[in-house]
Protein backbone atom coordinates (compact mmCIF):
# COMPACT_ATOMS: atom_id res chain seq x y z
CA UNK A 1 0.00 0.00 0.00
CA UNK A 2 3.07 2.40 0.75
CA UNK A 3 3.90 2.18 -3.11
CA UNK A 4 0.94 3.47 -4.21
CA UNK A 5 1.39 6.25 -1.95
CA UNK A 6 4.63 6.72 -3.07
CA UNK A 7 3.63 6.52 -6.72
CA UNK A 8 0.55 8.68 -5.99
CA UNK A 9 2.96 11.61 -3.89
CA UNK A 10 5.55 11.23 -7.14
CA UNK A 11 3.08 11.83 -10.59
CA UNK A 12 1.29 14.84 -8.39
CA UNK A 13 4.96 16.55 -7.98
CA UNK A 14 5.74 15.87 -11.62
CA UNK A 15 4.64 19.06 -12.88
CA UNK A 16 6.12 20.80 -10.17
CA UNK A 17 9.34 19.71 -11.51
CA UNK A 18 8.47 20.49 -15.64
CA UNK A 19 9.79 22.92 -17.18
CA UNK A 20 7.82 26.17 -16.70
CA UNK A 21 7.17 27.88 -20.37
CA UNK A 22 8.46 31.33 -20.15
CA UNK A 23 5.22 32.53 -22.26
CA UNK A 24 2.20 30.73 -21.99
CA UNK A 25 -0.45 29.75 -24.75
CA UNK A 26 -2.85 32.44 -23.14
CA UNK A 27 -0.42 35.38 -22.94
CA UNK A 28 0.61 34.60 -26.46
CA UNK A 29 -2.55 34.98 -27.79
CA UNK A 30 -3.26 37.76 -25.38
CA UNK A 31 -0.76 39.95 -27.41
CA UNK A 32 -2.10 38.91 -30.88
CA UNK A 33 -5.30 39.71 -30.01
CA UNK A 34 -4.27 43.14 -28.58
CA UNK A 35 -5.80 45.68 -26.72
CA UNK A 36 -9.41 45.64 -28.82
CA UNK A 37 -11.26 42.03 -29.15
CA UNK A 38 -13.36 41.62 -32.26
CA UNK A 39 -15.83 38.36 -31.04
CA UNK A 40 -16.28 35.44 -32.53
CA UNK A 41 -13.53 36.31 -35.11
CA UNK A 42 -9.69 34.85 -34.68
CA UNK A 43 -6.90 36.65 -32.89
CA UNK A 44 -4.53 36.01 -35.51
CA UNK A 45 -5.51 36.22 -39.40
CA UNK A 46 -9.11 37.85 -38.50
CA UNK A 47 -9.34 39.30 -42.25
CA UNK A 48 -10.15 35.83 -44.39
CA UNK A 49 -12.41 34.38 -46.76
CA UNK A 50 -13.73 31.05 -47.08
CA UNK A 51 -12.40 28.88 -50.90
CA UNK A 52 -12.59 25.71 -51.64
CA UNK A 53 -11.52 23.59 -54.21
CA UNK A 54 -9.59 20.07 -54.77
CA UNK A 55 -6.01 19.25 -54.87
CA UNK A 56 -4.85 17.87 -58.01
CA UNK A 57 -2.25 14.92 -56.96
CA UNK A 58 0.07 13.31 -59.80
CA UNK A 59 0.99 10.74 -57.40
CA UNK A 60 4.52 11.90 -57.30
CA UNK A 61 4.78 11.72 -53.40
CA UNK A 62 3.08 8.65 -52.41
CA UNK A 63 6.55 6.81 -52.65
CA UNK A 64 7.33 8.84 -49.73
CA UNK A 65 4.03 9.22 -47.97
CA UNK A 66 1.11 7.03 -47.11
CA UNK A 67 -1.30 9.83 -46.93
CA UNK A 68 -4.01 9.19 -49.22
CA UNK A 69 -4.06 13.37 -49.95
CA UNK A 70 -0.58 11.92 -52.00
CA UNK A 71 -2.23 9.11 -54.16
CA UNK A 72 -2.66 10.14 -57.52
CA UNK A 73 -6.44 11.36 -57.22
CA UNK A 74 -8.67 14.70 -56.18
CA UNK A 75 -9.10 15.33 -52.89
CA UNK A 76 -11.83 18.51 -52.15
CA UNK A 77 -10.32 20.93 -49.84
CA UNK A 78 -12.25 23.67 -47.69
CA UNK A 79 -9.31 26.81 -47.32
CA UNK A 80 -9.28 30.34 -46.22
CA UNK A 81 -7.10 33.26 -47.82
CA UNK A 82 -6.62 35.99 -45.03
CA UNK A 83 -3.88 38.54 -43.73
CA UNK A 84 -1.68 38.73 -40.65
CA UNK A 85 -3.53 40.85 -37.74
CA UNK A 86 -6.02 40.52 -35.16
CA UNK A 87 -8.43 43.37 -37.29
CA UNK A 88 -11.59 41.75 -39.18
CA UNK A 89 -11.65 45.05 -40.97
CA UNK A 90 -8.25 46.05 -41.83
CA UNK A 91 -7.13 47.43 -45.28
CA UNK A 92 -5.68 44.07 -47.02
CA UNK A 93 -3.46 45.93 -49.08
CA UNK A 94 -1.15 47.12 -46.43
CA UNK A 95 -1.41 43.54 -44.41
CA UNK A 96 2.51 42.53 -44.31
CA UNK A 97 1.82 38.76 -44.37
CA UNK A 98 -0.72 37.03 -46.48
CA UNK A 99 -2.17 33.60 -46.16
CA UNK A 100 -3.62 30.24 -47.73
CA UNK A 101 -5.00 27.55 -45.31
CA UNK A 102 -6.00 24.34 -46.35
CA UNK A 103 -8.14 21.81 -44.34
CA UNK A 104 -8.63 17.97 -46.11
CA UNK A 105 -11.06 16.23 -44.25
CA UNK A 106 -10.42 12.63 -46.50
CA UNK A 107 -12.55 10.45 -43.67
CA UNK A 108 -14.04 10.36 -40.45
CA UNK A 109 -9.70 9.17 -39.29
CA UNK A 110 -7.56 11.09 -41.83
CA UNK A 111 -8.38 14.83 -41.46
CA UNK A 112 -5.06 17.46 -42.14
CA UNK A 113 -4.99 20.82 -42.10
CA UNK A 114 -2.24 23.62 -43.50
CA UNK A 115 -1.80 26.56 -42.81
CA UNK A 116 0.79 28.65 -44.73
CA UNK A 117 2.32 32.21 -45.00
CA UNK A 118 4.31 34.32 -47.82
CA UNK A 119 7.85 34.22 -45.56
CA UNK A 120 9.44 31.11 -46.25
CA UNK A 121 10.90 31.32 -43.13
CA UNK A 122 10.45 32.70 -39.64
CA UNK A 123 12.88 35.55 -38.36
CA UNK A 124 13.59 33.24 -35.25
CA UNK A 125 13.35 29.42 -34.13
CA UNK A 126 11.46 29.35 -30.85
CA UNK A 127 8.33 30.90 -29.61
CA UNK A 128 9.41 32.90 -26.74
CA UNK A 129 11.79 35.08 -28.89
CA UNK A 130 8.61 34.88 -31.67
CA UNK A 131 6.60 37.02 -28.80
CA UNK A 132 9.51 39.13 -28.03
CA UNK A 133 9.74 39.92 -31.83
CA UNK A 134 5.46 40.69 -32.09
CA UNK A 135 6.69 42.89 -28.80
CA UNK A 136 9.17 44.72 -30.79
CA UNK A 137 6.98 45.36 -33.88
CA UNK A 138 4.32 47.06 -31.52
CA UNK A 139 6.61 49.28 -30.00
CA UNK A 140 7.77 50.78 -33.44
CA UNK A 141 10.71 50.57 -36.29
CA UNK A 142 13.33 51.48 -33.26
CA UNK A 143 12.59 48.24 -31.38
CA UNK A 144 12.11 46.19 -34.18
CA UNK A 145 15.78 47.26 -35.39
CA UNK A 146 17.66 46.57 -31.85
CA UNK A 147 15.18 43.29 -32.08
CA UNK A 148 16.98 41.57 -35.45
CA UNK A 149 20.44 43.26 -34.10
CA UNK A 150 19.84 40.96 -31.02
CA UNK A 151 19.05 37.99 -33.08
CA UNK A 152 21.58 36.77 -35.92
CA UNK A 153 19.44 34.35 -36.73
CA UNK A 154 17.41 36.46 -38.36
CA UNK A 155 19.24 37.09 -41.69
CA UNK A 156 17.54 34.86 -44.02
CA UNK A 157 14.16 36.56 -42.95
CA UNK A 158 15.28 39.53 -43.30
CA UNK A 159 17.56 38.51 -46.98
CA UNK A 160 14.18 37.53 -48.31
CA UNK A 161 12.26 40.59 -46.85
CA UNK A 162 14.36 43.25 -48.77
CA UNK A 163 13.55 41.38 -52.29
CA UNK A 164 9.76 40.77 -51.09
CA UNK A 165 7.49 43.26 -53.16
CA UNK A 166 3.75 42.31 -51.73
CA UNK A 167 1.55 41.47 -55.15
CA UNK A 168 -1.30 42.74 -55.51
CA UNK A 169 -3.53 39.43 -55.57
CA UNK A 170 -3.71 36.62 -53.34
CA UNK A 171 -3.18 34.65 -57.01
CA UNK A 172 0.03 36.19 -56.83
CA UNK A 173 1.70 34.84 -53.72
CA UNK A 174 3.91 31.76 -52.80
CA UNK A 175 2.80 30.48 -49.99
CA UNK A 176 5.24 28.72 -47.49
CA UNK A 177 4.71 25.88 -45.23
CA UNK A 178 7.86 27.26 -43.19
CA UNK A 179 7.99 24.82 -40.36
CA UNK A 180 9.04 21.09 -41.72
CA UNK A 181 7.37 17.90 -41.69
CA UNK A 182 8.26 14.23 -41.85
CA UNK A 183 6.28 12.06 -45.04
CA UNK A 184 6.42 8.61 -43.67
CA UNK A 185 6.04 5.66 -46.10
CA UNK A 186 4.74 2.53 -46.03
CA UNK A 187 8.39 0.96 -44.54
CA UNK A 188 7.90 3.91 -41.94
CA UNK A 189 10.87 5.78 -43.95
CA UNK A 190 11.19 9.35 -43.02
CA UNK A 191 11.80 11.80 -45.10
CA UNK A 192 11.98 15.83 -43.55
CA UNK A 193 10.22 18.03 -46.24
CA UNK A 194 8.81 21.69 -46.58
CA UNK A 195 6.74 22.59 -49.16
CA UNK A 196 5.47 26.07 -50.99
CA UNK A 197 2.10 26.90 -52.66
CA UNK A 198 3.09 28.69 -55.75
CA UNK A 199 0.64 29.91 -58.16
CA UNK A 200 0.29 30.26 -61.79
CA UNK A 201 -0.69 33.52 -62.97
CA UNK A 202 1.83 35.54 -63.30
CA UNK A 203 2.52 39.34 -62.50
CA UNK A 204 2.40 40.75 -66.09
CA UNK A 205 -1.13 38.83 -66.94
CA UNK A 206 -2.54 40.73 -63.63
CA UNK A 207 -4.00 44.09 -62.90
CA UNK A 208 -5.73 44.70 -59.83
CA UNK A 209 -8.47 47.55 -60.49
CA UNK A 210 -9.72 47.21 -57.15
CA UNK A 211 -9.82 50.09 -54.61
CA UNK A 212 -10.36 50.61 -50.83
CA UNK A 213 -9.79 48.11 -47.61
CA UNK A 214 -11.28 44.77 -49.39
CA UNK A 215 -9.03 45.43 -52.33
CA UNK A 216 -7.32 41.58 -52.29
CA UNK A 217 -10.42 39.99 -51.56
CA UNK A 218 -12.32 41.80 -54.22
CA UNK A 219 -9.89 40.91 -56.77
CA UNK A 220 -9.81 37.13 -55.60
CA UNK A 221 -13.89 36.81 -55.56
CA UNK A 222 -13.84 38.43 -59.33
CA UNK A 223 -11.22 35.98 -60.29
CA UNK A 224 -12.78 32.95 -59.61
CA UNK A 225 -16.09 34.17 -61.59
CA UNK A 226 -14.15 33.99 -64.62
CA UNK A 227 -12.95 30.36 -63.67
CA UNK A 228 -10.36 28.47 -61.49
CA UNK A 229 -7.74 30.32 -59.88
CA UNK A 230 -4.63 27.37 -60.17
CA UNK A 231 -1.24 26.70 -58.11
CA UNK A 232 1.75 24.11 -57.72
CA UNK A 233 1.79 22.47 -54.86
CA UNK A 234 5.63 22.22 -54.02
CA UNK A 235 7.84 19.88 -51.50
CA UNK A 236 11.50 20.37 -50.92
CA UNK A 237 13.55 17.70 -50.08
CA UNK A 238 15.99 18.17 -47.09
CA UNK A 239 19.40 16.25 -46.49
CA UNK A 240 21.37 15.13 -43.92
CA UNK A 241 22.98 18.50 -43.51
CA UNK A 242 19.67 20.31 -43.31
CA UNK A 243 17.99 21.16 -39.84
CA UNK A 244 14.10 20.64 -39.64
CA UNK A 245 13.60 21.76 -36.60
CA UNK A 246 14.78 25.08 -37.24
CA UNK A 247 12.09 27.49 -39.32
CA UNK A 248 14.86 30.40 -39.07
CA UNK A 249 17.18 28.76 -41.92
CA UNK A 250 16.37 28.02 -45.13
CA UNK A 251 17.83 25.44 -46.77
CA UNK A 252 19.88 25.27 -49.67
CA UNK A 253 18.58 26.35 -53.26
CA UNK A 254 19.56 23.21 -54.69
CA UNK A 255 17.75 21.05 -53.27
CA UNK A 256 15.74 18.54 -54.48
CA UNK A 257 12.08 19.72 -55.17
CA UNK A 258 8.98 17.84 -56.15
CA UNK A 259 5.52 18.87 -57.97
CA UNK A 260 3.05 16.57 -55.95
CA UNK A 261 0.06 18.60 -57.83
CA UNK A 262 -1.72 21.34 -58.40
CA UNK A 263 -4.13 23.38 -55.83
CA UNK A 264 -7.29 24.59 -57.91
CA UNK A 265 -9.65 27.18 -56.62
CA UNK A 266 -13.16 27.17 -57.57
CA UNK A 267 -15.27 29.19 -55.17
CA UNK A 268 -15.56 31.65 -52.45
CA UNK A 269 -17.91 32.15 -49.30
CA UNK A 270 -17.84 34.83 -46.82
CA UNK A 271 -16.36 33.74 -43.48
CA UNK A 272 -19.09 34.76 -41.05
CA UNK A 273 -21.32 31.62 -41.62
CA UNK A 274 -18.91 29.88 -44.26
CA UNK A 275 -17.37 26.46 -44.14
CA UNK A 276 -13.81 27.66 -43.06
CA UNK A 277 -15.00 30.18 -40.24
CA UNK A 278 -15.52 26.64 -37.82
CA UNK A 279 -12.43 24.81 -38.42
CA UNK A 280 -9.12 25.40 -36.61
CA UNK A 281 -6.46 25.43 -38.81
CA UNK A 282 -3.97 23.73 -36.77
CA UNK A 283 -1.04 21.96 -38.16
CA UNK A 284 -0.62 19.76 -36.19
CA UNK A 285 -3.89 18.20 -37.13
CA UNK A 286 -1.60 15.62 -39.48
CA UNK A 287 -3.55 12.56 -41.16
CA UNK A 288 -1.52 8.86 -41.20
CA UNK A 289 1.99 9.42 -43.19
CA UNK A 290 2.79 12.66 -42.38
CA UNK A 291 4.45 13.58 -38.65
CA UNK A 292 5.47 16.74 -37.31
CA UNK A 293 9.00 17.71 -36.34
CA UNK A 294 10.73 19.03 -33.35
CA UNK A 295 10.93 22.15 -34.68
CA UNK A 296 9.96 24.69 -31.53
CA UNK A 297 7.81 27.15 -33.48
CA UNK A 298 5.68 24.14 -34.86
CA UNK A 299 5.26 22.78 -31.53
CA UNK A 300 3.88 25.97 -29.96
CA UNK A 301 1.41 26.46 -32.54
CA UNK A 302 -1.22 23.73 -31.24
CA UNK A 303 -2.11 25.46 -28.00
CA UNK A 304 -2.13 28.63 -29.13
CA UNK A 305 -4.42 27.80 -32.06
CA UNK A 306 -6.50 25.96 -29.24
CA UNK A 307 -6.57 28.70 -27.55
CA UNK A 308 -8.11 31.62 -29.91
CA UNK A 309 -10.45 28.89 -31.46
CA UNK A 310 -11.14 28.32 -27.73
CA UNK A 311 -12.05 32.05 -27.02
CA UNK A 312 -13.39 32.65 -30.59
CA UNK A 313 -15.95 28.97 -29.93
CA UNK A 314 -17.15 30.45 -27.11
CA UNK A 315 -17.96 33.99 -28.70
CA UNK A 316 -19.95 32.10 -31.12
CA UNK A 317 -21.98 29.65 -29.02
CA UNK A 318 -23.04 32.99 -26.97
CA UNK A 319 -24.26 34.79 -29.79
CA UNK A 320 -21.61 37.53 -29.00
CA UNK A 321 -20.76 37.72 -32.82
CA UNK A 322 -20.05 41.71 -34.48
CA UNK A 323 -22.13 40.84 -37.78
CA UNK A 324 -19.23 41.68 -40.92
CA UNK A 325 -19.29 45.14 -41.93
CA UNK A 326 -17.45 43.93 -44.83
CA UNK A 327 -19.79 42.46 -46.95
CA UNK B 1 -24.26 -11.57 7.72
CA UNK B 2 -21.15 -13.49 9.94
CA UNK B 3 -18.63 -11.14 9.70
CA UNK B 4 -18.65 -7.43 9.02
CA UNK B 5 -16.34 -6.66 5.72
CA UNK B 6 -13.63 -3.88 7.09
CA UNK B 7 -11.86 -3.87 3.88
CA UNK B 8 -12.39 -3.28 0.42
CA UNK B 9 -11.67 -5.95 -1.93
CA UNK B 10 -7.94 -5.95 -3.80
CA UNK B 11 -9.88 -5.49 -7.47
CA UNK B 12 -11.70 -2.85 -5.61
CA UNK B 13 -8.64 -1.13 -4.09
CA UNK B 14 -6.36 -1.64 -7.21
CA UNK B 15 -8.88 -0.01 -9.51
CA UNK B 16 -8.90 2.83 -6.58
CA UNK B 17 -5.47 3.38 -6.84
CA UNK B 18 -4.60 3.14 -10.35
CA UNK B 19 -7.25 5.21 -11.21
CA UNK B 20 -6.24 7.40 -8.86
CA UNK B 21 -2.98 8.15 -10.13
CA UNK B 22 -4.52 8.05 -13.84
CA UNK B 23 -6.73 10.80 -12.91
CA UNK B 24 -4.25 13.03 -11.04
CA UNK B 25 -2.09 12.79 -13.68
CA UNK B 26 -4.45 13.56 -16.43
CA UNK B 27 -5.94 16.94 -14.15
CA UNK B 28 -2.09 18.09 -14.04
CA UNK B 29 -1.56 16.88 -17.62
CA UNK B 30 -4.62 18.47 -19.06
CA UNK B 31 -3.59 22.01 -16.96
CA UNK B 32 -0.32 22.02 -18.04
CA UNK B 33 -0.56 20.91 -21.73
CA UNK B 34 -3.54 23.90 -22.35
CA UNK B 35 -0.76 26.62 -21.07
CA UNK B 36 2.63 25.23 -22.76
CA UNK B 37 4.38 26.07 -25.90
CA UNK B 38 6.70 23.94 -24.96
CA UNK B 39 8.02 21.04 -27.45
CA UNK B 40 6.92 18.16 -25.39
CA UNK B 41 2.84 19.90 -25.78
CA UNK B 42 2.23 17.62 -28.26
CA UNK B 43 3.94 14.29 -26.67
CA UNK B 44 1.40 15.56 -23.61
CA UNK B 45 -1.67 15.72 -25.35
CA UNK B 46 -1.36 12.92 -27.26
CA UNK B 47 -0.84 11.18 -23.95
CA UNK B 48 -3.20 12.52 -22.31
CA UNK B 49 -6.41 11.53 -24.45
CA UNK B 50 -5.10 7.93 -24.49
CA UNK B 51 -4.80 7.98 -20.78
CA UNK B 52 -8.04 9.76 -20.59
CA UNK B 53 -9.77 7.12 -23.08
CA UNK B 54 -8.58 4.23 -20.56
CA UNK B 55 -9.94 5.97 -17.96
CA UNK B 56 -13.30 5.75 -19.84
CA UNK B 57 -12.50 1.58 -20.06
CA UNK B 58 -11.57 1.58 -16.26
CA UNK B 59 -13.98 3.40 -15.15
CA UNK B 60 -16.74 1.08 -16.65
CA UNK B 61 -14.87 -1.62 -15.61
CA UNK B 62 -14.48 -0.40 -12.19
CA UNK B 63 -18.09 0.07 -11.72
CA UNK B 64 -19.57 -2.99 -12.11
CA UNK B 65 -17.34 -3.98 -10.43
CA UNK B 66 -18.24 -2.18 -7.36
CA UNK B 67 -22.62 -2.82 -7.76
CA UNK B 68 -21.36 -6.95 -7.30
CA UNK B 69 -19.27 -6.59 -4.20
CA UNK B 70 -20.00 -6.09 -1.04
CA UNK B 71 -18.72 -3.19 0.88
CA UNK B 72 -17.34 -2.13 4.21
CA UNK B 73 -20.08 0.36 5.93
CA UNK B 74 -19.17 3.55 6.97
CA UNK B 75 -18.59 3.86 10.82
CA UNK B 76 -21.30 3.63 13.58
CA UNK B 77 -20.35 6.66 15.22
CA UNK B 78 -20.51 8.85 11.86
CA UNK B 79 -23.41 11.17 12.07
CA UNK B 80 -26.19 10.29 9.24
CA UNK B 81 -25.38 13.78 7.36
CA UNK B 82 -21.78 12.64 7.04
CA UNK B 83 -22.91 9.34 5.92
CA UNK B 84 -24.64 11.54 3.01
CA UNK B 85 -22.12 13.28 2.41
CA UNK B 86 -19.91 10.89 1.66
CA UNK B 87 -22.22 8.89 -0.16
CA UNK B 88 -22.89 11.40 -2.33
CA UNK B 89 -19.58 12.96 -3.48
CA UNK B 90 -18.91 9.18 -3.89
CA UNK B 91 -21.74 9.23 -6.63
CA UNK B 92 -20.28 12.90 -7.56
CA UNK B 93 -16.78 10.85 -8.10
CA UNK B 94 -17.86 8.34 -10.37
CA UNK B 95 -20.22 10.54 -12.44
CA UNK B 96 -17.23 13.40 -13.12
CA UNK B 97 -15.25 10.27 -13.94
CA UNK B 98 -17.46 9.43 -16.54
CA UNK B 99 -18.05 12.79 -17.87
CA UNK B 100 -14.76 13.92 -18.32
CA UNK B 101 -13.61 11.00 -20.81
CA UNK B 102 -16.88 11.86 -22.55
CA UNK B 103 -16.70 15.52 -22.98
CA UNK B 104 -12.89 14.89 -24.08
CA UNK B 105 -14.30 12.75 -27.02
CA UNK B 106 -17.01 14.68 -27.67
CA UNK B 107 -14.83 17.92 -28.27
CA UNK B 108 -12.44 16.21 -30.40
CA UNK B 109 -15.85 14.68 -32.22
CA UNK B 110 -16.58 18.00 -32.92
CA UNK B 111 -13.20 19.79 -33.42
CA UNK B 112 -13.30 17.48 -36.18
CA UNK B 113 -10.07 16.39 -35.02
CA UNK B 114 -9.66 12.11 -34.99
CA UNK B 115 -8.13 10.94 -31.60
CA UNK B 116 -4.74 9.07 -32.57
CA UNK B 117 -3.80 6.14 -29.96
CA UNK B 118 -0.51 5.72 -30.75
CA UNK B 119 -0.45 3.76 -34.29
CA UNK B 120 -2.42 0.98 -32.48
CA UNK B 121 -5.94 2.50 -33.74
CA UNK B 122 -7.75 6.02 -34.52
CA UNK B 123 -11.31 6.90 -32.83
CA UNK B 124 -13.63 8.65 -35.97
CA UNK B 125 -14.44 11.98 -35.38
CA UNK B 126 -16.86 14.50 -37.06
CA UNK B 127 -15.76 15.22 -40.69
CA UNK B 128 -16.37 18.90 -40.63
CA UNK B 129 -15.89 21.04 -37.49
CA UNK B 130 -19.72 22.13 -35.41
CA UNK B 131 -17.69 25.20 -33.56
CA UNK B 132 -21.00 25.73 -31.28
CA UNK B 133 -20.98 22.04 -29.82
CA UNK B 134 -16.71 22.10 -29.71
CA UNK B 135 -17.13 25.32 -27.56
CA UNK B 136 -19.74 23.43 -25.37
CA UNK B 137 -17.88 20.40 -24.82
CA UNK B 138 -14.44 22.22 -24.53
CA UNK B 139 -16.28 24.40 -21.63
CA UNK B 140 -17.90 21.43 -20.11
CA UNK B 141 -14.40 19.43 -20.14
CA UNK B 142 -12.61 22.45 -18.29
CA UNK B 143 -15.30 23.22 -16.24
CA UNK B 144 -16.16 19.62 -14.91
CA UNK B 145 -11.95 19.25 -14.65
CA UNK B 146 -11.61 22.20 -12.23
CA UNK B 147 -14.89 20.31 -10.36
CA UNK B 148 -13.49 17.18 -10.14
CA UNK B 149 -9.72 18.33 -8.94
CA UNK B 150 -12.09 20.38 -6.23
CA UNK B 151 -13.68 17.15 -5.75
CA UNK B 152 -10.88 14.83 -4.86
CA UNK B 153 -8.97 17.80 -2.97
CA UNK B 154 -12.05 17.67 -0.55
CA UNK B 155 -12.51 13.59 -0.93
CA UNK B 156 -8.43 13.75 0.50
CA UNK B 157 -8.90 15.55 3.25
CA UNK B 158 -12.21 13.84 4.38
CA UNK B 159 -10.12 10.72 4.33
CA UNK B 160 -7.08 12.23 6.40
CA UNK B 161 -9.39 13.64 8.68
CA UNK B 162 -10.98 9.87 9.18
CA UNK B 163 -7.77 8.51 9.83
CA UNK B 164 -6.07 11.32 11.77
CA UNK B 165 -8.72 13.01 13.57
CA UNK B 166 -11.62 10.20 13.63
CA UNK B 167 -8.95 7.85 14.23
CA UNK B 168 -11.69 4.79 12.34
CA UNK B 169 -10.84 2.33 9.52
CA UNK B 170 -11.86 4.37 6.76
CA UNK B 171 -8.60 4.98 5.65
CA UNK B 172 -6.97 1.89 5.92
CA UNK B 173 -10.24 -0.14 4.27
CA UNK B 174 -8.81 1.69 1.75
CA UNK B 175 -5.48 0.70 1.83
C1 LIG C 1 4.65 30.28 -32.45
C2 LIG C 1 4.22 30.58 -33.63
C3 LIG C 1 2.79 30.89 -33.98
C4 LIG C 1 1.72 31.22 -33.19
C5 LIG C 1 1.71 31.36 -31.68
C6 LIG C 1 0.57 31.40 -34.05
C7 LIG C 1 -0.70 31.74 -33.62
C8 LIG C 1 -1.83 31.76 -34.40
C9 LIG C 1 -3.18 31.88 -33.93
C10 LIG C 1 -3.57 32.05 -32.48
C11 LIG C 1 -4.04 31.82 -34.99
C12 LIG C 1 -5.57 31.85 -34.98
C13 LIG C 1 -6.12 30.42 -35.00
C14 LIG C 1 -7.65 30.30 -34.96
O1 LIG C 1 -8.34 30.98 -34.19
O2 LIG C 1 -8.20 29.44 -35.70
C15 LIG C 1 -3.21 31.69 -36.15
C16 LIG C 1 -3.67 31.60 -37.45
C17 LIG C 1 -2.86 31.36 -38.55
N1 LIG C 1 -1.50 31.16 -38.54
FE1 LIG C 1 -0.27 31.17 -36.95
N2 LIG C 1 0.96 31.18 -35.34
C18 LIG C 1 2.31 30.86 -35.34
C19 LIG C 1 3.08 30.55 -36.41
C20 LIG C 1 2.63 30.47 -37.71
C21 LIG C 1 3.43 30.07 -38.84
C22 LIG C 1 4.89 29.66 -38.80
C23 LIG C 1 2.60 30.12 -39.92
C24 LIG C 1 2.87 29.81 -41.37
C25 LIG C 1 3.60 28.91 -41.81
C26 LIG C 1 1.28 30.53 -39.47
C27 LIG C 1 0.18 30.68 -40.27
C28 LIG C 1 -1.09 30.94 -39.85
C29 LIG C 1 -2.24 31.04 -40.71
C30 LIG C 1 -2.25 30.87 -42.23
C31 LIG C 1 -3.34 31.29 -39.90
C32 LIG C 1 -4.78 31.48 -40.34
C33 LIG C 1 -5.43 30.15 -40.40
C34 LIG C 1 -6.85 30.33 -40.82
O3 LIG C 1 -7.08 30.79 -41.94
O4 LIG C 1 -7.72 29.99 -40.01
N3 LIG C 1 1.34 30.73 -38.12
N4 LIG C 1 -1.87 31.65 -35.78
C1 LIG D 1 -10.59 11.35 -16.72
C2 LIG D 1 -10.21 11.77 -17.85
C3 LIG D 1 -9.74 13.16 -18.14
C4 LIG D 1 -9.36 14.17 -17.29
C5 LIG D 1 -9.31 14.15 -15.78
C6 LIG D 1 -9.02 15.31 -18.13
C7 LIG D 1 -8.62 16.55 -17.63
C8 LIG D 1 -8.35 17.65 -18.39
C9 LIG D 1 -8.08 18.96 -17.89
C10 LIG D 1 -8.04 19.36 -16.42
C11 LIG D 1 -7.85 19.78 -18.94
C12 LIG D 1 -7.53 21.28 -18.90
C13 LIG D 1 -8.83 22.02 -19.01
C14 LIG D 1 -8.70 23.52 -18.90
O1 LIG D 1 -7.68 24.04 -18.44
O2 LIG D 1 -9.69 24.20 -19.28
C15 LIG D 1 -7.97 18.98 -20.13
C16 LIG D 1 -7.80 19.44 -21.42
C17 LIG D 1 -7.95 18.66 -22.55
N1 LIG D 1 -8.40 17.36 -22.59
FE1 LIG D 1 -8.80 16.16 -21.02
N2 LIG D 1 -9.19 14.98 -19.44
C18 LIG D 1 -9.63 13.67 -19.50
C19 LIG D 1 -9.92 12.94 -20.63
C20 LIG D 1 -9.76 13.41 -21.93
C21 LIG D 1 -10.06 12.65 -23.12
C22 LIG D 1 -10.61 11.22 -23.17
C23 LIG D 1 -9.76 13.45 -24.18
C24 LIG D 1 -9.88 13.21 -25.65
C25 LIG D 1 -9.86 12.07 -26.19
C26 LIG D 1 -9.28 14.70 -23.65
C27 LIG D 1 -8.85 15.75 -24.42
C28 LIG D 1 -8.44 16.97 -23.93
C29 LIG D 1 -7.98 18.05 -24.77
C30 LIG D 1 -7.86 18.03 -26.29
C31 LIG D 1 -7.69 19.11 -23.92
C32 LIG D 1 -7.11 20.46 -24.32
C33 LIG D 1 -8.15 21.35 -24.91
C34 LIG D 1 -7.53 22.65 -25.45
O3 LIG D 1 -6.36 22.70 -25.72
O4 LIG D 1 -8.30 23.61 -25.59
N3 LIG D 1 -9.28 14.65 -22.28
N4 LIG D 1 -8.29 17.69 -19.78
Amino acid sequence: MKQYLILLFSLITLPAFADVPRVSAQQFVDLQQGESTYPGYRRAHAKGMCISGEFVSNGNLSRYSTASVFKSSKTPFIGRLSIAGNNPYAPDLKAPVRSLALSFATSQTKQWRVAMNTPPVMAVANPHDFYQQIVAIKKGPEAIGAFFEAHPESADFLQWKANYQPSSSFALETYHSINAFYLVDEQNQRQAVRWEVKPHASTSSLKNSFTGDNALFNEFKQQLSDGPVMFDWVFTLATEQDDEHNPAKRWPQTREKMIAGQIKITQWQAQQGGRCDGINYDPLVLPQGIEATKDPILRARSAAYAESYRRRAVEVLAGDVEEGRDE
Amino acid sequence: MNKKITRFSASMRILHWAMAALIISLLSAGMTMVKSLEVWQLELLTLHKAAGLLVAVLVVVRLVNRWCATVPALPDSLPRWQKTMALGSHYALYSLMILMPLTGFLMQYYGARPIAVFSWFTLPSALYPDIELYALYRQLHGFIGYTLAVLILVHVLAALQHHFIRKDGVLKSML
